[in-house]
């Protein structure tokens, strides 16, 4: 998609009137474009060219790059270190904030000097629970849970007020996120969990990995019913399995991922189980952009990053249509 | 950290079970609470803070595992605790529950929300769980929720909504 006020790097496009943010990814979801966002892994060094080389990786292949918060409690580059780096770039990210490290005066002072630095969209999150990282005597905050953090960004953005109450200047002008899991216990509960989020500020929500078309299935025709898929962007979250034995370890050690058997037993018997996981995750994608309701995917291809293109290519969902990159001289069809 | 033969354990999963009956005998015991107001300004609220705090730290802490956070939603999140979730969440359940409605941090025991969604079930009012709930007021910790939601409810219907 071209849009007629590209990013200069370092520069801030103008925020479109009925529009909360400037960013390239609130702007492809509303003009109903099937979005595409995927997740970089934060370097372990304080080295920029590592990040512009893990990003330079999706060139051409997605509309925003999210930055995660010390995922699974491991300590890596901040996200607000990442996005400050590739938005002096140009690049569309999605600031990862989990509730785990900082209490709400740290939380809302990240928010507003990320909008400073360019950052247009913000991904609430509660975050992993410390023991599930490699510094397990760290101390859990949790000051802020991820409902109440949408809310207080809200305020900030909508209202021009710290949760005190003390007035901004300027407000953080961002599009406003959260994580969604259609696939953990109380399944039942979990569409309500989202009319929750929505009311409590979230634009568009990213789902953890998708493995099981059923559940989602029945998740999104209770989003439907309660009309949450008209105001809110749902991003399905879709990623490549390795291997059988990643597949069941995935299942039994992180938290929330749920594989069913069918898709372990298929990598199983595939001769190659790496292609047979990007296969899955493919046909995955093009299964998902048929539920009525769902405005995209989030691809997290952990350790597989270099798959993306391939993965986003085979799947067809951009449908020609090349998102904007540092550099970039062409201009899809609209 | 409780283990799950814990008779504590036992008691708050006991407490989820029956949170319409708990829900009952709150409702009117608040309204005691609130007819003895007068008693209590006479007395002075802060002179009767101690012994009532007492009492609701000995009956939560025995039906609920209390924590004496001083925010208490027990009414709205069908009378399971969430200072009992390891990440304290206060709105919900966390992306992380376990197939069987398990706890990602204390594997053993229930997650305190899928607790709470049945309970609210039974509740004769269980919308609570939908009402967004603001970061603990840390300032209350230890304090007797009962009497300041009595006082609160008290300065409503005196001067309007509170605001």
């Amino acid at each position: 998609m071209h849009l007629d006020d590209q990013a200069v790097p370092s520069t801030a496009l103008p925020v479109q009137p009925g529009y909360s943010s400037s960013g390239r990814l609130e702007r492809v979801l509303r003009a109903g474009s099937f979005a595409v966002t995927t997740e970089i892994a934060p370097p372990d060094s304080a080295d920029s060219a590592e990040v512009y080389r893990r990003a330079g990786i999706f060139d051409g292949w997605v509309d925003a790059i999210n930055a995660t918060d010390g995922s699974g409690a491991n300590c890596h580059m901040s996200s607000v270190g990442v996005c400050s780096l590739l938005t002096r770039k140009g690049y569309a990210t999605v600031m990862q904030v989990s509730c785990r490290d900082r209490n709400r005066i740290a939380i809302q002072g990240d928010v507003l000097g990320a909008a400073a630095m360019g950052v247009s969209s913000i991904l609430c999150l509660t975050g992993d629970g410390v023991q599930a990282g490699d510094q397990p005597d760290a101390k859990p905050v949790f000051d802020f849970d991820c409902m109440s953090l949408l809310q207080a960004v809200a305020a900030m953005r909508d209202r021009s007020e710290l949760m005190s109450g003390r007035p901004l200047t300027v407000p953080p002008r961002v599009f406003i996120g959260a994580a969604a899991n259609p696939f953990a216990p109380p399944l039942d509960y979990r569409p309500l969990r989202l009319q929750k989020k929505i009311e409590a500020g979230a634009q568009f929500v990213q789902t953890q990995y998708c493995f099981d078309l059923d559940r989602l299935t029945r998740y999104m025709r209770q989003a439907r019913d309660l009309g949450l898929d008209e105001r809110c962007f749902i991003l399905v979250g879709v990623g490549p399995l390795a291997s059988a034995r990643t597949a069941a370890w995935l299942r039994d050690n992180v938290p929330g991922v749920h594989i069913p058997d069918a898709i372990i037993k298929r990598l199983l018997e595939a001769n190659d189980q790496k292609e047979e996981g990007i296969r899955i995750c493919v046909e995955m994608i093009q299964a998902i952009r048929e539920i009525e309701g769902v405005h995209g995917v989030h691809v997290m291809a952990y350790r597989q990053e270099h798959r993306v293109p391939d993965i986003i290519r085979a799947s067809g969902v951009l449908a020609g249509r090349v998102p904007w990159y540092p550099g970039c001289t062409e201009i899809s069809p609209q | 950290m409780r283990a799950a033969n814990d008779t504590m354990y036992q008691v708050r999963q006991w407490s989820v079970r029956n949170a319409r009956l708990l829900e009952w005998l709150y409702d009117h015991f608040e309204g005691l609470l609130l007819a003895l107001h007068p008693l209590w300004l006479w007395l002075g609220y802060d002179r009767v803070e101690r012994s009532i705090r007492r009492l609701e730290c000995r009956v939560k802490s025995l039906l609920f595992d209390c924590r004496m956070c001083g925010n208490c939603v027990l009414g709205k999140t069908g009378m399971s605790c969430p200072m009992n979730c390891p990440k304290e969440l206060r709105n919900g359940p966390c992306g992380g529950v376990h197939e069987a409605g398990y706890c990602e941090i204390e594997p053993d025991l229930r997650c305190v929300w899928v607790d709470a969604v049945e309970g609210a079930a039974r509740m004769r009012d269980s919308s609570g769980l939908q009402v967004i709930q603001p970061p603990l007021a840390q300032s209350h910790r230890g304090a007797s929720s009962w009497l300041r939601e009595v006082r609160e409810k008290r300065d409503r219907r005196f001067f309007g909504n509170g605001t």
